[in-house]
């Protein structure tokens, strides 16, 4: 090991890893026993020591974003591709309020991060010092956990619990607040091998018997759908979910988490269900007879109105987190588990006999769900322009071999890519759901280029959310993170005014939103930028892009009034859908 | 429906502002809530008084038993359990309404725990009932001053053929 200040002695000679270490070291070796290569961060004065520790670090790659929330961001998109959880160091006060919308995103999404801030010295916590700021107060909501140290005797038992309750259970963010004189202190490392913690033991093998009454229902169904959601995604879960929904020939809707975790492609698939979801999705869910929801927890963004959401079908609900079981919607059989633990124990105990009888009982199923298939979404265009669902469909059919990341912003974009991008498998979806961060896209793609960097990464994105975080344009370029950035430009805010123009009249109150040149903003950063205006540019530019060293941006100017459809209305159930302007269901 | 929680927590800084947190940022009530170091300092014991339908209080209950520091809530409403609340009351004592206070508080096995020429400062204890009805009577001469703990409760033990009723 090599030495520094602060390694001042061995203390145990026989035994080389008990040595005394600063605070500052010891997070680094922390990191190094959890297995953690890439960390995100910015640093300031209350981290000091720690970025001391990094300049002497060869096992930890750093990367200076450019603003604190691309890290966050960045590392929650590691952490979504990988399943591995993201690591981010910030300083204090300014440093670590800028998690916040990052921090809340993980919480939403649950996937893995782990943030730690600096913090004033604790002598000088609660007098309101130079960047000092409450970020345990502030964050205790939105994180799953969060610790402030308040000596360094407790740091490697509260690193350790933090992975722990990071990556386990329902994942999700936990802080750990440094204070300064913390990172000085000294101790001696021992890294602890157990955890203790009794008031967290979340549940993952599905009850037996619940599991043996879903089976029945399963059997006796005759117009079964499959609701995939996050926690398929994030349990690795979705082999399982195939194998089930071939077995059982049932078909699967995904929620916008649990876009991937079932094949796009499929025949069995119905694509994306809710507010932006497919026609026959939607109808599927209001007319089914069982409900089979696998790890999405009933948003409202999935159900539309309660009252009124699939009024017909008994409902087996599996997911880690009992607090999402019967919140939204009462469920007939809940299984609290995670998972692929409760798939595979179910896979295992079909009866053969049961499952050939109740194949048969869903052929006409079937063929009513193919009929409703051929309802589209119309797409209208007003001009010449080119029409975002073109250019996304087009992204789809050049990439669709490959095995590309696609990241998203928040908006019209995200929801035409979730439609039409058919995912064949997880964890190639990085998208922000639950909190809807604009500016979500483009660092969390940075993150998913630098847990893959020989991946394709592209983001998707609106010419308003890129404008959000478009400064990791530079971390980009520097770290030659070649995210390809595609920027469906309608010089909008368009799924605002979408609801501006249904609701508001027409009024587009500060929805016209303009931006810088693309292409010439890409090219100040150092980076490539093309413009797309027509249909033929489409794919030779995608090409183009994709074999450019460096990140790319690629401005497509693209109509400006088209809507997203299908759209059902806030407060409408799920079968009440809108398929075009002219067209009213 | 009213009910009474009891739940255990390790005993560290932040965890009544986690909980606290958890019913504002929720939209949960809370009625009262005690709370104090179990035998083992390691530990707190909260008890809280929750309003809300059952579908309200299966969520109270699964929210907070997800927070890390929460090691066990129990429901304990109702004959499972034993509850005590003590109220402090300062009343007005003037020359004909003195021997109706002290007749008043020793029906209630109250104490006078301070007594100036002018206030008698009472102390009662017993279950929420008995509280209310001792603060309805000492009400008409004049209360000046009141304060209420809260409510805390335990389980009752119940020995039928060696096993315990909970």
């Amino acid at each position: 090991m090599t030495k520094t200040k602060t390694q001042t002695k061995t203390v145990n000679l026989s035994d080389n890893d008990l040595q005394t270490f600063s605070g500052a070291r010891i997070i680094l070796e922390c990191l190094k026993k959890e297995g953690v290569k890439d960390i995100f961060g910015y640093p300031g004065g209350a981290v000091l020591p720690l970025y001391e520790e990094i300049f002497h670090c060869k096992e930890i790659k750093h990367y200076l974003v450019r603003h604190e929330q691309g890290a966050v961001h960045a590392a929650e998109g590691y952490a979504r591709v990988t399943g591995k959880p993201g690591v981010v160091l910030v300083t204090s006060g300014p440093g670590a309020c800028n998690t916040v919308t990052g921090i809340t995103n993980a919480y939403y999404d649950g996937y893995p991060i782990v943030v730690f801030t600096g913090q004033v010295s604790s002598s000088l916590i609660g007098n309101d010092a130079f960047q000092e700021a409450d970020i345990v107060g502030i964050t205790r909501p939105v994180c799953k956990h969060n610790y402030l140290v308040k000596d360094v005797q407790d740091l490697p038992r509260i690193i350790k619990e933090a992975f722990h309750i990071a990556t386990t259970g329902k994942p999700g963010p936990v802080l750990i607040d440094l204070p300064k004189d913390v990172l000085g202190s000294v101790m001696e490392f021992k890294y602890p091998e157990t955890i203790k913690l009794p008031g967290y033991n979340p549940t993952y093998i599905g009850h037996p018997v619940q599991i043996n009454k879903a089976l029945n229902m399963l059997y006796n169904a005759e117009r079964p759908v499959i609701l995939s959601g996050g926690g398929v995604v994030s349990s690795d879960a979705s082999e399982l979910v195939v194998k089930i929904a071939k077995a059982f020939k049932i078909p699967v809707a995904n929620t916008l988490m649990g876009t991937g975790s079932f094949p796009g492609e499929d025949d069995l698939s119905l694509g994306l269900t809710g507010m932006h979801g497919n026609y026959w999705a939607n109808l599927a869910i209001s007319e089914c007879d069982v409900l089979f929801n696998i790890g999405s927890r009933f948003s409202d963004r999935v159900t539309g109105d309660l009252d009124r959401y699939c009024p017909k079908a008994k409902i087996i609900h599996v997911d880690i987190d009992p607090c999402s079981i019967s919140k939204n919607v009462p469920v007939d059989i809940p299984i609290v588990g995670c998972a692929k633990n409760v798939l595979s124990d179910m896979i295992e105990n079909i009866d053969k006999k049961e499952l050939e009888k109740s194949q048969k009982l869903r052929a006409s199923w079937l063929k009513q769900i193919a009929e409703w298939k051929q309802m589209k979404p119309k797409s209208v265009p007003k001009s010449d322009k080119l029409t975002p669902q073109q250019v996304i469909s087009k992204i789809y059919e050049v990439t669709k071999n490959s095995d590309a990341l696609v990241a998203t912003e928040v908006g019209q974009h995200q929801m035409w890519t979730a439609l039409l991008y058919k995912f064949k498998e997880p964890r190639r979806f990085v998208s922000s759901g639950g909190l809807g961060t604009m500016g979500f896209g483009f660092p969390s793609a940075m993150g998913a280029q630098v847990a893959y960097p020989d991946r394709l990464v592209l983001n998707i994105a609106g010419d308003g959310s890129i404008q959000m975080n478009i400064q990791e344009l530079a971390t980009c370029v520097e770290y030659k993170l070649p995210v390809k950035v595609c920027v469906i430009n309608n010089g909008y805010l368009g799924m605002v005014r979408q609801w501006q123009g249904h609701f508001y009249n027409d009024n587009y109150s500060e929805t016209l939103i303009s931006g810088p040149d693309f292409v010439k903003l890409a090219e100040a950063y150092g980076a490539a930028g093309f413009r797309v205006t027509k249909e033929e540019e489409i794919e030779p530019t995608l090409k183009k892009a994709i074999e450019t060293d460096g990140p790319v941006f690629i401005d497509f100017i693209v109509e400006p009034m088209e809507a997203v459809y299908p759209w059902v209305l806030a407060g409408d159930p799920i079968d009440k859908i809108l398929l075009g302007d002219s067209e009213k269901e | 429906m009213r009910r009474t929680l009891s739940v255990l927590v390790e005993n560290e800084f932040g965890v009544l502002s986690r909980i606290s947190g958890l019913f504002s940022g929720r939209g949960f009530n809370i009625e009262s809530l005690t709370v104090a170091p179990t035998q083992d300092p390691a530990y707190s014991r909260l008890t809280l008084v929750t309003t809300g339908s059952d579908k309200v209080i299966e969520q109270i209950c699964k929210q907070l038993n997800k927070l890390i520091n929460v090691i066990k809530v129990t429901d304990i409403t109702g004959e499972i359990s034993i509850d005590r609340e003590i109220v402090l009351v300062k009343v007005s004592a003037k020359e004909e309404t003195r021997s109706e206070i002290l007749r008043i508080s020793e029906i209630f096995d109250g104490k006078i725990i301070d007594a100036t020429q002018k206030y008698y400062t009472i102390e009662v204890s017993g279950d929420e009932y008995r509280i209310k009805s001792f603060i309805e009577l000492v009400k008409p001469l004049g209360i000046k001053e009141m304060v209420r703990s809260g409510k805390v409760a335990i389980t009752r033990e119940m020995q039928v053929n060696g096993v315990k009723a909970l």
